[in-house]
């Protein structure tokens, strides 16, 4: 295959791609208070990702990741089932979440949110699932 | 679990072991080891006549289903023991008579044994059963056991022919049966026969009483090969001789005689009772007599025969149910009719059976039953043309046999029809006598015809395929019995009368009957110069009139096309009905997915627009609208002239960028009705799909690719206008009518105090409502694997091939 110069563009992604993820985590982590959360921050995430396949391509970025995204799919779903499922340990209804207030040392007060494992396994749940799908189709000749 | 219902069962239970000694006992045709089941049963059934004499009934009851109200009830009355007798009698005779007449290394016995045992105890079932859907059971057993030895040569087509002919008729009138029994539950609560006889004087005021009446007829109807539906019993004539002489003479096809004895206390009492069990009966009667005549296969004029005699039961049964309407039991003259229909019942299964035995001997040893072939057998088979003289007299009423009591009688019942004062009968009741008069004649004139032209005439040797002998003694005995049968209950008739009839009239009429009394049923030979000994006289000098000039007027039934007779009517109605619903079906599931979807939008545009019509729901009230703003409107009008040029543009690229737009001004309302999450989410969304969209676009193969504007359809159009305006009225009308206010409050006030979150639509799809997105997101992992395995699972397909 023709392997394009492709110097601007990798140069400029060197330096974007942390912005953008960046971006994707606070925007998965301020979710419960601010606009964002699970969904949207996983997205994102995989926008970076994507940004790097154009810019590279498959094998280069499978190598750089190698990570199957199935994998990652099937780890998101644990973590929100598990989440959801845990609280029935403590007698409670399915998905029943629980927050506290922690005062940790170094990072001060911290909340504390079980909701919070949850849309990891969404976030989790949609980088797998938005990966697995472009990159099947990129793969597919 | 009484005796009774061991009865009634057993041979369903000894079916089982019927394969066992067919495998084992090789050398011993297996229909010895049958035989001992009918005659002990025969032998048991007989005990209880003492007790059914003294007008005792027993009745024993076992549950089934207690909770719907089904318990297998046994009740042996006089007239379900009357038919249990008889099939438990003449089945002992054609079990016997089978062994001489099925090949012990041709046939398979073992199959033919069971599915007749398996008739046996459905037929049993049938008769001694109180509980309608136990009976309904049983009914619906003897219809499959039929079909089977219908069938039992199935390699042959006429036989597949035959048997899937009566399946479908007599299955058809079971059904519409159960559905009377259904009917008949609603009306009065309880599915027992007693019960329901206790109800009946209160119940032909009920709505459903005359739709109950007509789907038991038609149960009744189809069974017993009633006009029109006797159509199935001359194609049942294909199954083995023993078959159609146990079935399709004595039992199967009075089922619908018993049921509408049995039922007579029920519905006896309405006049469309009368009308229809008299008249179709009466119908049957000539019809089948008549018709007889035209038939050459000997089992064929039988059948035609058999559907004649049973038409004449029906009636007599129809008539006697008129007798309901007089009360005083001293000058009820018109109880002879039912008197006369049990008699004859019994008559024809005696003369009947070993008539059909007759034709199977014939069969058998002269290898045709066409009587065109036949002739001059009297001195090759005496004994057979004895049994076969004694039968076929009988069958035209001739004295001294017992044909000719139960023909004088039914004269009487049909004579007396006339002296009724219900119904209208007055001025139409006269048809009654002549129409009998009629039948008889022509009843005369096929059973001469049967008798002479098989036995007496020229001998044909050349058209024969054996040489025609006298046939092994035992198949000769089972006749032989019928026929004396025949001899001692025309001699002494009053034999039957205490025991038998007198109970089953018992049981047909219950309510003519005081505490203590019985019906007095006297038989007598001669009872003078009365106008049923003329009718006799008539009957007997014009059929033999009629049969000296057979030849000059037999072409008359050729006048008749072929294409009106009910037999190409019934196959034509097969044919049409398939070919109908193939074409229905083929006309509207064209594979088509577009038409598809007009279908389910036309549906739903119909469905839709009459509920908002008939419910007077559509509302429009504008109390409840906010302002609009410029923005709005701007963004509308973007929506609005993309998606309008999705429809006119030619490129498929510039529909999809076009869709894009719909996409993101959507996002951006979103932003305007401050929705963040959606919009940010809506954004990246409408971003991959838009993406997915071009990589599918990309793919297109070449030869498809020529891109032209979309075609336009009147229809297309009407129906997506039709769904927009219906979506629109019924968007307006909810909004124009909430009940209640919303629950956001809740949300609102909750949403920092319950779940310590600020986000309120991140706190309701993680928290309040997180089971919604625990499912969407293995939505979003199933949606992903199947995209991975369909594109790799084609790929492992293509390497393959």
């Amino acid at each position: 295959m023709r392997q394009p110069n492709n110097m601007i563009l990798e140069t400029a992604l060197k330096l974007l791609l942390f912005f953008i993820v960046l971006f994707s985590i606070y925007i998965f982590t301020a979710g419960h208070y601010y606009p964002g959360g699970g969904f949207i921050g996983g997205l994102m995430t995989a926008g970076a990702i994507v940004l790097l396949l154009i810019t590279y391509d498959i094998k280069t970025v499978q190598k750089i990741l190698p990570v199957d995204y199935r994998i990652v799919t099937a780890i998101g779903l644990l973590f929100s089932i598990g989440t959801s499922a845990g609280a029935l340990f403590f007698n409670v209804p399915f998905l029943t979440h629980v927050f506290t207030h922690v005062e940790v040392p170094v990072l001060g007060d911290l909340a504390l949110h079980t909701a919070t494992i949850f849309d990891l396994g969404v976030y989790f749940v949609v980088i797998g699932v938005t990966m697995t799908i472009i990159l099947t189709i990129g793969e597919d000749e | 679990m009484s005796l009774l219902h061991i009865a009634i069962v057993s041979p369903l239970l000894y079916s089982i072991f019927i394969p066992i000694f067919y495998k084992n006992f090789h050398r011993i045709h297996t229909g010895w080891f049958v035989l001992p089941l009918p005659v002990l049963l025969l032998i048991y059934f007989l005990s209880f006549l003492t007790n059914i004499t003294k007008q005792n009934t027993v009745i024993e009851s076992m549950q089934w289903i207690p909770s719907l109200g089904i318990n297998f009830t046994a009740k042996a009355d006089g007239l379900g023991l009357l038919f249990a007798l008889l099939i438990t009698g003449i089945g002992a005779l054609v079990v016997s008579y089978s062994i001489y007449y099925l090949a012990k290394d041709k046939e398979k016995l073992n199959t033919f044994y069971v599915y007749l045992l398996l008739f046996m105890g459905a037929m049993l079932g049938i008769v001694l059963s109180d509980n309608l859907v136990v009976m309904y059971a049983f009914w619906e057993l003897t219809s499959f056991s039929s079909f089977l030895l219908i069938g039992f040569w199935y390699e042959r087509d006429q036989s597949r022919y035959g048997a899937q002919k009566s399946m479908l008729i007599t299955v058809f009138g079971g059904l519409s049966m159960l559905g009377g029994i259904i009917l008949l539950y609603i009306m009065t609560g309880t599915f027992s026969i007693t019960e329901i006889i206790h109800q009946s004087p209160v119940l032909f005021q009920h709505d459903l009483f005359v739709p109950a009446l007509i789907c038991v007829l038609l149960g009744a109807f189809t069974k017993s090969a009633q006009f029109p539906f006797y159509i199935w019993l001359p194609d049942a004539m294909e199954a083995p001789t023993p078959v159609s002489a146990y079935l399709h003479s004595a039992t199967m096809v009075k089922a619908g005689i018993y049921l509408v004895a049995r039922l007579t206390p029920v519905f006896g009492v309405s006049s469309v009772w009368f009308w229809l069990v008299a008249g179709v009966g009466m119908i049957t009667l000539t019809w089948g007599s008549v018709f007889a005549i035209k038939q050459t296969d000997l089992k064929g004029i039988l059948a035609f025969s058999t559907v004649s005699q049973l038409g004449m039961i029906m009636s007599l049964l129809g008539v006697g149910s008129a007798a309901l309407h007089y009360d005083a039991l001293d000058n009820n003259i018109f109880t002879v009719a039912v008197t006369a229909a049990i008699f004859h019942l019994i008559n024809h299964a005696t003369f009947k059976g070993s008539l059909f035995m007759v034709a199977g001997i014939i069969d058998h040893e002269t290898g045709t039953r066409d009587i065109r072939k036949l002739g001059g057998l009297m001195h090759f088979m005496p004994i057979t043309f004895t049994i076969s003289l004694i039968g076929t007299f009988s069958m035209a009423g001739l004295p001294p046999f017992n044909g000719f009591l139960s023909k004088e009688m039914f004269f009487t019942a049909m004579v007396r029809v006339t002296q009724m004062d219900i119904f209208n009968l007055e001025t139409v009741g006269v048809l009654f006598p002549i129409i009998a008069w009629v039948a008889s004649i022509f009843t005369f004139l096929y059973s001469m015809m049967l008798f002479f032209k098989t036995f007496t005439g020229k001998h044909q040797p050349e058209k024969l395929e054996k040489k025609p002998h006298e046939a092994p003694l035992g198949m000769l005995i089972p006749p032989v019995i019928l026929v004396s049968l025949v001899i001692i209950f025309g001699l002494f008739p009053n034999l039957l009368s205490e025991s038998l009839i007198s109970p089953a009239m018992a049981s047909i009429l219950p309510s003519l009957l005081g505490a203590g009394e019985e019906f007095v049923v006297h038989i007598s030979f001669w009872h003078g110069f009365t106008i049923e000994v003329f009718m006799t006289l008539g009957v007997i000098l014009l059929g033999i009139i009629l049969y000296k000039t057979l030849p000059k007027w037999i072409k008359a039934y050729g006048i008749m096309p072929k294409k009106f007779s009910l037999f190409h009517l019934y196959d034509r109605l097969m044919e049409g009905s398939q070919s109908v619903s193939y074409k229905v079906t083929n006309k509207y599931m064209t594979g088509s997915i577009h038409s598809y979807l007009v279908y389910i939008f036309a549906f739903f545009i119909l469905i839709l627009l009459l509920t908002l019509y008939w419910k007077e729901a559509f509302r429009l009230d504008s109390s409840n609208v906010s302002s609009i703003g410029i923005y709005e409107c701007v963004l509308a009008l973007f929506v609005v002239v993309s998606s309008i040029s999705i429809l006119f543009v030619k490129s498929r690229m510039t529909s999809i960028i076009l869709l894009g737009a719909v996409g993101y001004t959507v996002s951006l309302y979103y932003v305007l009705f401050r929705a963040p999450d959606l919009a940010l989410t809506q954004l990246v969304i409408e971003t991959i799909s838009v993406a997915l969209f071009l990589v599918c676009f990309y793919h297109l193969p070449k030869f498809h690719r020529y891109e032209t504007r979309m075609r336009f359809k009147i229809t297309n159009a009407l129906v997506s206008v039709g769904v927009g305006l219906v979506v629109t009225a019924i968007a307006l009308s909810a909004h124009s009518q909430k009940l209640f206010h919303s629950i956001s409050k809740y949300y609102v006030e909750n949403t920092y105090e319950e779940a310590a979150g600020k986000n309120m639509v991140n706190v309701i799809l993680v928290d309040f409502r997180g089971f919604d997105t625990l499912f969407e997101i293995t939505v979003l992992a199933i949606a992903s694997l199947g995209i991975y395995g369909m594109i790799k699972l084609r790929i492992y397909r293509r390497k393959d091939g």
